[in-house]
């Protein structure tokens, strides 16, 4: 259990870092983004939106630098998080609000899908090394080096276009409303698996090459030996020996490299026109929307913590030594 | 490194491209930024790959492209490797809160998704160059091997030759650089060659959504305009074919030379020899026959 408290307070510190860096990037910002902004609405702004502004910038002179961290942090927890400019007049909170159901649906379920498919075909790869199995190496070495978002691209110009089955962009139908029948469902689930298998492709072949050298390297302890030598089926040492122990570090490295994998990811979504967080982070920099992509790059970061900790929970599951006291 | 194909495959395209950094602006047919009157035209032997909208010649902008690629790769590889030595062999090294907090310092920068952080901090700067998006990329990517060389460092500064030599009276320093350092070589290199791809990514994942050296060309910035002229929906395929091919092939050359070095560090990735099932060894009694399956 310690292990654990360990972990979150180790996240505690993060958000926080997260957020401190968040205070202090928007004073480099030249200029008054804030008076620009109302000079382009022409007063329709309220004096509360203003003021909430002057605070996320940090562009309150008259307060001591101190005050101004403090009345930035109570407007965080508040889940204020200032007006966007290129949806005004809609708060950041609920733009994001908007999209990120569809990241999370996106990027999420992609990435544990590769997660356990690149896993599995690493471990029957590293397994057999020395066969056909080691041609797949400079393939996945090439395709993990290709960006997701250029991927994306080449799926658009070979698979969409008039009456193909894959729409080149949206999360759905034109003209339908959200809501939970069949018909808004399966348009989601269409449009949804181009994008998806992009991810997918991407990002297996890392996993495979992760477990492929950690199952190598497993492969020749001597605990596989004495397996061997115990007269064990090939199948049971393979995956209960080794695989078993080549996994835990193939765990914490999917927590480490989620960071990595969800910026690649959101570029998906800016080429197939999703509309999740990666396309707002798009629009937010074309319009240098700084409140929004400040915004956004809190909710990414709060949610790869979250998908940490779940990944910490694994790891607890998976190797007893952490269950040790002591 | 000579016995080793992988290697030596990726070193020597690593070259070609470090060699059309070089002299790319010079050999350029075309300024890649001049229009002409050739609009949206194929692949042809004026245009080797092709045109733009505007009649800009690709092979010229990809030709061009490639020194700020290799210029940000380079710049944040040695910003990133120079701080990763400082941060991780300091913290291995240290022992107590010292080392712990640094520690710590390093795996927040690891959880803090790197490109969304390098995206607000390149578009709040006052001004967008390539020498300010290598930075930004390098200060923020070292994270990753300053963890990797901690531990190296934790599991040699308890071998006997450190003990030994710290036994003989040497300084901290003179350990550090002379008998640490030198055994850590490897890693450090992997790193470097690690973070150079990760920071060739950035910069171009940078450009495709519209930060980038204002007026420059690197791959990234011809996928952008690929991208919002709608290249995709007039069959335009030779305008982001090229470049995509390109990132592919010099990431392609790193990871191989990170390969070369991987299997140099750890023998057992070697894939020359093709046991499988037991591996006999010299003094192991029981003699196992080799899997027959």
């Amino acid at each position: 259990m310690s292990y654990l408290l360990k972990r979150i307070g180790f996240y505690l510190l993060t958000v926080w870092a997260a957020v401190t860096i968040n205070f202090f990037v928007p004073r480099m910002i030249p200029g008054d983004p804030v008076q620009a902004l109302i000079t382009k609405q022409r007063g329709q702004m309220t004096s509360e939106a203003v003021r909430s502004l002057y605070v996320l910038f940090g562009l309150d002179k008259d307060e001591s630098l101190a005050s101004q961290y403090f009345s930035y942090l109570g407007q965080l927890l508040r889940g204020d998080l200032g007006m966007s400019f290129t949806f005004f007049p809609s708060p950041v909170a609920d733009v994001i609000g908007d999209g990120l159901p569809w990241t999370v649906g996106l990027v999420g379920i992609t990435t544990v899908i590769g997660f356990f498919l690149g896993t599995a075909a690493g471990a029957v790869v590293g397994w057999r090394r020395g066969t056909w199995a080691d041609s797949l190496i400079p393939v996945t070495t090439f395709v993990s080096s290709i960006p997701y978002f250029w991927l994306g691209l080449v799926a658009i110009a070979l698979l969409t276009g008039p009456g193909s089955f894959f729409p080149a962009s949206g999360a759905y139908e034109i003209g339908l409303v959200p809501n939970w029948d069949w018909q808004f469902i399966g348009s989601t689930v269409q449009h949804g698996l181009l994008p998806g298998f992009t991810i997918l492709i991407s990002s297996v072949s890392g996993w495979i090459l992760s477990m492929r050298n950690m199952m190598v390297t497993v492969s020749s302890d001597d605990y596989v030996t004495v397996a061997h030598a115990k007269g064990l089926p090939e199948r049971r040492v393979m995956l209960a020996y080794a695989a078993r122990n080549a996994l835990l570090p193939n765990v914490s490295g999917f927590a480490l490299a989620l960071g990595f994998i969800v910026g690649g990811t959101l570029l998906v979504e800016i080429v197939f026109s999703y509309p999740g967080l990666g396309l707002q982070l798009f629009q937010a920099v074309g319009a240098k929307d700084y409140p929004l992509l400040q915004g956004i790059f809190l909710i990414i970061t709060l949610s790869v913590l979250l998908a940490n900790l779940l990944a910490d929970v694994a790891y607890l599951a998976l190797d007893p030594r952490t269950r040790r006291e002591g | 490194m000579r016995n080793n194909p992988k290697a030596l495959t990726g070193l020597v395209a690593l070259g070609v491209f470090v060699l059309f950094a070089v002299v790319g602006p010079w050999l350029a047919p075309f300024d890649p930024s001049t229009r002409s009157n050739d609009l949206l035209q194929p692949p042809s032997s004026a245009h080797w790959f092709g045109t733009t909208h505007l009649g800009q010649d690709i092979f010229s902008q990809v030709l061009v492209g490639t020194r700020s690629v290799i210029f940000v790769g380079a710049v944040a590889g040695v910003v990133a490797t120079v701080l990763s030595v400082l941060v991780g062999v300091t913290a291995g090294y240290l022992s107590g809160s010292a080392g712990e907090g640094l520690s710590a310092l390093s795996n927040v920068f690891l959880v803090i998704p790197a490109l969304p952080l390098i995206v607000i901090i390149t578009s709040s700067l006052p001004e967008t160059s390539n020498l300010t998006i290598a930075l930004v990329i390098g200060l923020t990517s070292w994270a990753w091997n300053a963890r990797v060389l901690r531990a190296q460092t934790l599991s040699l500064r308890r071998r006997d030759y450190v003990e030994a030599a710290r036994a003989n009276g040497e300084s901290t320093w003179r350990i550090i650089l002379f008998e640490i350092l030198p055994n850590l070589t490897a890693v450090i290199a992997s790193g470097f060659v690690g973070t150079v791809l990760f920071a060739v990514i950035s910069e171009i994942t940078l450009a495709f959504i519209g930060v980038s050296d204002a007026g420059g060309w690197n791959w990234g910035t011809v996928l952008y305009w690929a991208q919002s002229q709608q290249a995709l929906t007039q069959g335009a395929w030779w305008w982001f074919v090229p470049a995509g091919l390109a990132i592919a092939l010099l990431g392609t050359a790193l990871s191989l030379v990170n390969f070369g070095i991987d299997e140099y560090v750890n023998p057992r990735l070697r894939t020359r020899s093709s046991t499988r099932g037991v591996r006999m060894r010299v003094g192991f009694t029981p003699v196992l026959a080799k899997e027959t399956s």
